[in-house]
């Protein structure tokens, strides 16, 4: 078995290992107004996921007003010029279906489930707050409120999620993804209604949008429905270039401790900045994403796995995560959570080893195979997720890659040599662009243990 | 825009259920050996999910063996026939098998995934592991310490010690009034003995039930529930007995240091067997089930910003039926919410609910039912349920009917005979303001 209440707690943001790949059930079109489109036709069930994805997150956000892309998020339920606010809410729970939103550093996303013949409805509701979004101070004020309980929620009142925010300020020098998504406390108590409706006069228009329609559908069909409602929705003419401020050469490794009474098991977790998958190029980042299979996939099996859980007995909880799938560069991390009596000095001595070990002695050969062999699995089981597949082409095409690369991932993958993994993993693991960090308790109650 | 939309809607009601509902189609598979499963063949990807549950669960757990169910469900597949933890997950990545095992109060559960191309191996490997696992004593020691860190870690979690507390004031010694994980002292007290006990307890035939999706048929599917299970004992101990409900209404505060506070309300429930059971779970939708649309989410969020999110839920268990909800709130709002949820719990109790959201609830729930079958693990665990409720093998096509029928005179029965304001105790770990533990 696994910790997996910890690894939910360690990993901030789940990574999907592989996204769905494409086949024949995939299409494309582009609307005149320059829409683009992404049809996965399953048929096995009469339901529909007609999801809208701006090119536009949480790194596109002007200084000093974070949190400015999940608000408007949030504001998007609140009506247009014909609807109410919660009106839209109401109209797809009267069709049975769901409805709701995702913010992040390099997308927003809006999504309807729903049975698969509302689907022209759905594209009418979602065409009309595309351009006309109705706000009133009263509601924006209410909201803003409740973004700050959802901060409350999920970062104040867990020192793994403060955590989480303080190291990724580290990781990044200049590049807002140093940022939190929904943005620092004191900022979002700034925001206005007029920086809302900023944002979303700049970005949410036809030509940064992504239409994905997943499920029973015919093709021909979507394009016509689309064409009706998304289509007369003018283009915008002052879409900025998707620029962000880059990184310069990191130099020096940086290192924090946060010490806090609510953290049960102390762990030292490390993250490298590392390449993502880029359009046509995606090798580097598929040879770091078996490496973090090979280093700490799995308990058993992997690297620190069998070696620190399992042989030597010195660690609890053991991981690897890279998720490659990101605008700009990404993070490599390793996460070694020691057994009790064990400090993370130690814990961070063992990963080290670990690091080094790979570096040193190669890959195993079964293991690697082993691990293709799952790579192949999972492009089988990840078509029984409508959901999953149109959110994997979603994050793919927000974050710069093409639904060729998506298609292309699977065997980029399965294409990955024992030398193309060690060669990125003396790329990566540059102690220079590290961050490290310790959570753990205060050093008093340590002492009396 | 809108009058069309509205227009939309009306047209939609007529229609929807029936189309949707039509396509899953179970078969009830018996064994050579005699073992049942119902099956919905789905030929289009190949593979096959299997959801299996043993009822009884950790309510089977021996006294003084708290924990017993939990680690032995967690160290099947750390060791089985001659394999020991490291071979045996060799073996499942290199079928690419996906096997995964959970202990609840009322049942185990063991779900796969595994391809057509190797089903055969695969379905022997998780054979190995329900009926022949070693329980070697270095992985047990391992895996201990996992359940014991994983303790401590919801011990100093405000969501894990808001459930606990309300478990342990509702339910006492019952079971149910402990986490089914065990305490440090009982987990670090349990044997190897102690495990293969929970083994022979826990799994055995007469407690079982299978749901099986995907790229298999009934043909192929009844020796391999012979292979599978049948070497599993026949029969074990009985079923624990009901639980008392021993909490009144109040608050229990406990303090933690957050900026939030946790809040956990509830009172007694009804049974999932209960003749108003449907008028109930309609209700509760309206109530605080529906997401956005419900009345605790817009009272307490959309109005006024009072939390992130709020709901309430239908807990019908086997021993003992709770009707609780749930929300988190800044310390100095905490105490408002409160008060809001229980001025909507009376209102909803003394004057039922208005008839426009009766209907869009009907409309929402008959909707999206059919949206439920749309994946092979997620319609082979509702297999399962389906025949752990003793429902009919047809109930699928009727289920919509029953919803349908709640009238608005049902939901005000059920509302008044359900919803106890002064019964509702809230459970708030956190320093709220102006809240402290004690009656109302």
């Amino acid at each position: 078995m696994r910790l997996a209440p910890l690894a939910a707690a360690i990993m901030a943001v789940a990574s999907p290992l592989w996204a769905a790949s494409g086949d024949d059930t995939v299409t494309t079109f582009t609307l005149p107004n320059g829409m683009n489109a992404v049809v996965i036709e399953d048929n096995r069930a009469p339901v529909v996921v007609h999801m809208v994805w701006y090119n536009v997150g949480a790194a596109d956000e002007p200084p000093g007003k974070s949190g400015i892309a999940h608000f408007l998020e949030h504001l998007m339920f609140k009506g247009t010029d014909d609807l109410e606010p919660g009106e839209l809410g109401d109209i797809v729970a009267a069709q049975g279906g769901s409805n709701n939103a995702f913010t992040s550093f390099d997308y927003t996303g809006y999504f309807q489930r729903v049975a698969s013949d509302r689907l022209g409805l759905m594209m009418e509701l979602e065409a009309d707050r595309m351009r006309d979004l109705v706000l009133d101070n009263e509601d924006m004020l209410t909201e803003r409120d409740v973004v700050l309980e959802e901060r409350a929620q999920r970062t104040d009142s867990s020192p793994g999620g403060q955590f989480q925010e303080q190291r990724a300020a580290l990781q990044y020098l200049n590049h807002p993804y140093r940022i939190p998504i929904i943005g620092w406390q004191h900022e979002i108590e700034q925001l206005t209604l007029q920086d809302a409706l900023d944002f979303y006069d700049v970005f949410y228009a036809p030509n940064n949008a992504t239409l994905i329609v997943a499920g029973d559908v015919d093709p021909a069909e979507v394009e016509a429905l689309a064409l009706e409602h998304y289509g007369p929705i003018a283009p915008s003419d002052s879409l900025p270039d998707r620029v962000r401020p880059s990184e310069p050469p990191q130099i020096a490794p940086r290192r924090l401790t946060l010490a806090d009474d609510r953290v049960s098991n102390p762990y030292v977790i490390r993250t490298y900045l590392a390449p993502e998958r880029d359009a046509g190029a995606q090798e580097t980042a598929a040879a770091l994403t078996i490496l973090a299979q090979v280093l700490g996939g799995s308990s058993q099996t992997s690297i620190m796995g069998r070696t620190l859980e399992q042989d030597e007995g010195v660690a609890l909880y053991t991981s690897a995560f890279y998720s490659g799938t990101s605008l700009d560069d990404t993070t490599f991390g390793v996460v070694v959570l020691p057994v009790p009596g064990r400090s993370l000095e130690q814990a961070e001595a063992d990963m080290d080893r670990m690091i080094q070990s790979v570096l040193d002695n190669g890959i195993d050969d079964a293991q690697l195979e082993r691990i293709k062999t799952q790579v192949r699995a999972a492009e089988i089981y990840g078509r029984d997720s409508l959901q999953g597949r149109a959110r994997g082409y979603g994050v793919a095409l927000t974050s710069g890659l093409t639904v060729e690369d998506v298609q292309a991932w699977p065997d980029v993958l399965d294409a990955v040599t024992e030398d193309d993994i060690i060669a990125a993993a003396r790329q990566v693991f540059d102690m220079r662009q590290s961050v490290t960090g310790y959570l753990m308790r205060p050093e008093a109650e340590e002492a009396t243990q | 825009m809108t009058i069309l939309l509205r227009a939309c809607v009306v047209a939609a009601l007529a229609v929807l259920p029936v189309r949707a509902i039509a396509a899953v189609e179970i078969q009830e598979v018996t064994s050579p050996g005699g073992i049942t499963a119902w099956l919905v063949e789905e030929r289009s990807i190949p593979f096959v999910a299997l959801d299996i549950r043993f009822e009884g669960g950790a309510n089977l757990d021996a006294p003084g063996k708290r924990g017993a169910t939990n680690l032995m469900m967690g160290l099947l597949e750390e060791g089985a026939a001659d394999m020991d933890a490291r071979a045996f997950a060799e073996a499942a990545e290199g079928l690419a098998a996906r096997f995964s095992f959970e202990a609840f109060n009322d049942s185990v559960s063991i779900s796969a995934e595994v391809l057509t191309d190797n089903r055969d191996a695969s379905m022997a490997l998780l054979r190995d592991a329900l009926v022949a696992p070693t329980f070697d004593q270095t992985a047990l020691d391992r895996v201990r310490d996992q359940v014991l860190a994983g303790i401590e870690q919801d011990a100093r979690d405000p969501e894990e010690i808001a459930s606990a507390t309300m478990a342990r004031l509702a339910f006492g010694e019952h079971p149910y009034g402990s986490a089914l994980e065990g305490t440090l002292e009982s987990v670090t007290a349990l044997t190897r003995e102690d495990i293969q006990a929970a083994h022979g307890t826990v799994l055995t035939r007469d407690r079982v039930y299978v749901g099986v999706t995907g790229d298999i048929s009934a043909a192929e599917l009844g020796p391999l529930l012979d292979e599978l299970l049948g070497d599993l004992p026949a029969t074990g101990v009985p079923n624990a007995s009901e639980a008392d409900y021993t909490l009144d209404g109040g608050v229990t505060v406990v303090d933690y240091p957050s900026p939030q506070s946790v809040v956990l309300f509830g009172h007694e429930g009804i049974a999932r067997d209960d003749d108003d059971f449907f008028a109930a779970y309609v209700m509760n939708h309206i109530l605080g089930g529906g997401g956005f649309q419900s009345k605790l989410m817009t009272e307490v969020r959309e109005e006024r910003g009072l939390t992130y999110g709020i709901g309430s839920f239908l807990v019908p268990r086997d021993l003992a039926a709770q009707h609780m909800g749930q929300f988190s709130s800044t310390n100095d709002k905490t105490a408002e919410a409160v008060q809001i949820v229980r001025d909507i719990w009376a209102d909803v109790a003394a004057n039922g609910v208005a008839e426009d959201r009766l209907e869009a609830a009907k409309t929402y729930l008959t909707g999206a039912y059919p949206l439920r079958f749309d994946g092979n693990g997620t319609i082979a665990g509702i297999l399962v349920g389906m025949q752990a409720q003793e429902l009919p093998i047809d109930y699928i096509a009727t289920r919509n009917d029953k919803v349908m029928a709640v009238t608005p005179d049902d939901v005000r029965r059920v509302a008044e005979r359900l919803l106890q304001p002064e019964d509702l105790h809230f459970v708030v770990v956190g320093q709220p303001i102006g809240l402290e533990t004690g009656a109302f």
